[in-house]
């Protein structure tokens, strides 16, 4: 189970390529497959995107570098293709949005259980309490839009309820901003985790501000605008995880030990053996990539990867439901609320201050989340069930 | 042949997995949602529709003798623009119409010809020639009143957005040639209603010429409307009965 990182080469970079078919399979099964396949979908797309994105900046503040990253960075353009185009067809954007919420749930869940470190626990903790109320929000919205049920994406698997209430989540920026790890001291599964959260939630935000212009309901296009608004604060305080210090070549190997860990993690759990394979695929090519940067990082930095990287992989991600730990963090912690880089009650948030001058203010013309979700409770088969079982036994007692 | 009906791992439904099932149900009846109801929902929207402005307008007609058919128009009481526009969508759900049957005729060449209902290439080609034939009807005889064929009017604009899903379904490799028909049925059975309100609104208008050649395209389009239903119903008893398709009842 365990992978050696210092065995395994993977496919080299100078090998892989792809045919558009290649990159436009057949999607998942919406109705069919299980959620977690959804759920690894749309992370390895976060994951993805991430890589990309940091690949480009790195390239516009490096010019030594430019040929090597463009290199890599083709080969992440068309992973990301290749995984986004999973998504069928037949998932609408809120759908797809109710799927979103619930990658951040379960894997931010997951990454809270097994983070070494306390103070990121914490700060895990607390993100996943606003993205387990975003899940609500958007039930009520698919199903008072819509008319349909979200429990057909989330299966189950996980609550539809409130957790910190997304009116409240808006903050003044600097009380988004926590402490940074050590590069220097701090685990590799602490740089892994900040990493791969951060891709998760940049994501979801780049995602709701580009799909909450397709609505024409004004009260859908104001809670992707509200909602987009909480993902960017959730980047911000995401990356403000990482160590600012760490060299750019450093970042680069983190990386890609990311995205070898998330595949792997994905291989790891995959029920459906076409994607499996798609998965498996993906780590080999990552392997490659990692191999890579290993290899110009001894050549630039001069120093061995491995005293950034881990030997072997840790335990993979758990995609499955949290529920119980979930409800747990929700009872203990939902009334906390941020100051500076610290957690504090929700009474010990000044009334004046910066945060709750903000919130104020972008909420005094009304909320969509509260809108939205006004008297809003989930059932199997969406609320109206309750309303037409109500009318039916009311007519059939008349006639 | 693909088709729907067929028993498999459908995980949608509580009933996949009725102990968690039961629990998130019993959760979600001990919150305390935000107060109010699903009215607030409404106040918002109110408040957008009264600000709101309209997704846009009909072109002026462009050329002289448009100008003077609009005037005309307007002595009468009756604005042309009305009557220009719902030309207009016509002629776009029209145009969408034949790419929907390009998207059949593909998912009828995978799945296979059904000659025993008369479901074939040919047939279908026929009816988009149709579709292809009123294009060109309804734009003649928005260039017959001076107006401009390319212009996009407001409710032609209306009509594609209603035709996104029906397109989707029609496209997507996987859904099946019933499926299929079953979104051609919807836009039939719309595109029917609406030349039947063309060809009176063309004769309020006095437009007794257009108002003609409307008529010739909306009985071709009730025919559509008979063999597509017709195949619809014989592809999906066919499937629940593994029998033999039968033949729509002659016109
Ligand atoms: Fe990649
Ligand atoms: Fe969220
Ligand atoms: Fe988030
Ligand atoms: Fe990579």
């Amino acid at each position: 189970m365990a992978l050696d990182l210092t065995k395994e080469k993977g496919i080299p970079l100078d090998q892989q390529r792809f045919t558009w078919p290649d990159l436009v399979r057949t999607p998942l099964s919406k109705l069919d497959d299980d959620a977690f396949t959804r759920v690894r979908v749309i992370l390895m797309n976060g994951i993805e995107n991430e890589s990309w994105l940091f690949q480009h900046q790195f390239a516009r503040c490096n010019a030594d570098l430019r040929k090597e990253l463009a290199r890599v960075r083709r080969v992440e353009q068309h992973q990301q293709t290749l995984v986004n185009w999973l998504l069928p067809p037949d998932q609408s954007a809120l759908e797809t949005t109710i799927a979103y919420e619930q990658v951040a749930v379960e894997v931010t869940a997951t990454v809270a259980e097994h983070e070494p470190d306390p103070y990121m626990k914490q700060v895990y903790r607390f993100g996943l309490l606003e993205d387990f109320d975003h899940l609500y929000r958007y039930s009520a919205l698919l199903d008072r839009l819509e008319g349909k049920d979200p429990n057909v994406i989330l299966q189950s698997y996980t609550d539809i309820m409130p957790g910190r209430p997304t009116w409240v989540e808006h903050r003044h920026p600097d009380d988004d901003i926590r402490a940074h790890y050590d590069r220097k001291k701090a685990h590799p599964l602490t740089k892994i985790h900040a990493l791969l959260i951060l891709a998760a939630e940049q994501q979801t935000r780049n995602f709701y501000a580009t799909v909450g212009n397709i609505y024409a309901d004004p009260i859908a296009r104001q809670l992707y605008a509200e909602i987009s608004s909480i993902e960017e604060q959730h980047v911000t305080q995401y990356e403000s995880l990482q160590d600012p210090h760490e060299p750019w070549l450093e970042k680069w190997l983190l990386h890609e030990a990311t995205e070898v860990y998330c595949y792997f993690s994905c291989m790891h759990q995959e029920g459906n053996t076409r994607i499996k394979q798609i998965w498996e695929q993906m780590l080999a090519y990552e392997l490659g990539h990692l191999n890579y940067v290993m290899e110009l990082f001894k050549k630039v930095e001069k120093r061995d990867p491995f005293e950034v990287l881990p030997k072997s992989l840790p335990q993979p991600l758990d995609f499955a439901s949290h529920r119980d730990y979930v409800r747990e963090v929700l009872e203990k912690e939902v009334d906390l609320r941020a100051q500076g880089t610290q957690f504090v009650p929700k009474e010990k948030e000044p009334q004046d201050g910066p945060s709750a001058t903000y919130r104020n203010y972008m909420n005094s013309k009304g909320s969509p989340s509260e809108t939205v979700a006004a008297g809003y409770r989930w059932m199997p088969g969406t609320e109206l069930i309750a309303r037409a079982q109500a009318l039916r036994a009311q007519e059939l007692g008349v006639h | 042949m693909k088709t729907s009906g067929d028993m498999g791992k459908n995980r949608t439904g509580v009933r996949m997995s009725p102990k968690e099932a039961k629990a998130m149900e019993e959760a979600a009846a001990n919150i305390h949602p935000p107060p109010g109801d699903e009215s607030k929902i409404a106040e918002v929207r109110e408040s957008y529709h009264a600000r709101a402005i309209p997704v846009g307008s009909v072109p002026p007609p462009g050329s002289v003798k448009g100008m003077a058919k609009a005037a005309a128009s307007a002595v009468t009481g009756k604005k042309a623009s009305v009557l220009l526009d719902k030309m207009g969508e016509r002629m776009a759900f029209e145009r969408t119409g034949v790419r929907l049957y390009e998207a059949l005729i593909t998912k009828l060449a995978s799945a296979g010809e059904v000659d025993s209902i008369g479901l074939t290439e040919e047939a279908l080609r026929k009816i988009q020639d149709d579709e292809l034939r009123h294009m060109q009807i309804v734009a003649e005889a928005i260039e017959e009143m001076g107006a401009d064929p390319t212009a996009e009017t407001p409710c032609a604009d209306v009509a594609g957005v209603q035709a996104k899903g029906i397109l989707q379904v029609l496209t997507d490799p996987r859904t099946t040639l019933a499926q299929g028909l079953s979104a051609i049925l919807t836009a039939e059975l719309v595109d029917n209603a609406s030349w039947e309100m063309l060809v009176d609104l063309a004769r309020d208008f006095g437009n007794d010429e257009a108002a003609n050649a409307f008529e010739d395209a909306r009985r071709q389009e009730e025919e559509h409307v008979r063999l597509v239903r017709g195949w619809l119903e014989a592809l999906t008893r066919q499937e629940s009965l593994g029998a033999p398709a039968h033949a729509p009842p002659p016109a």
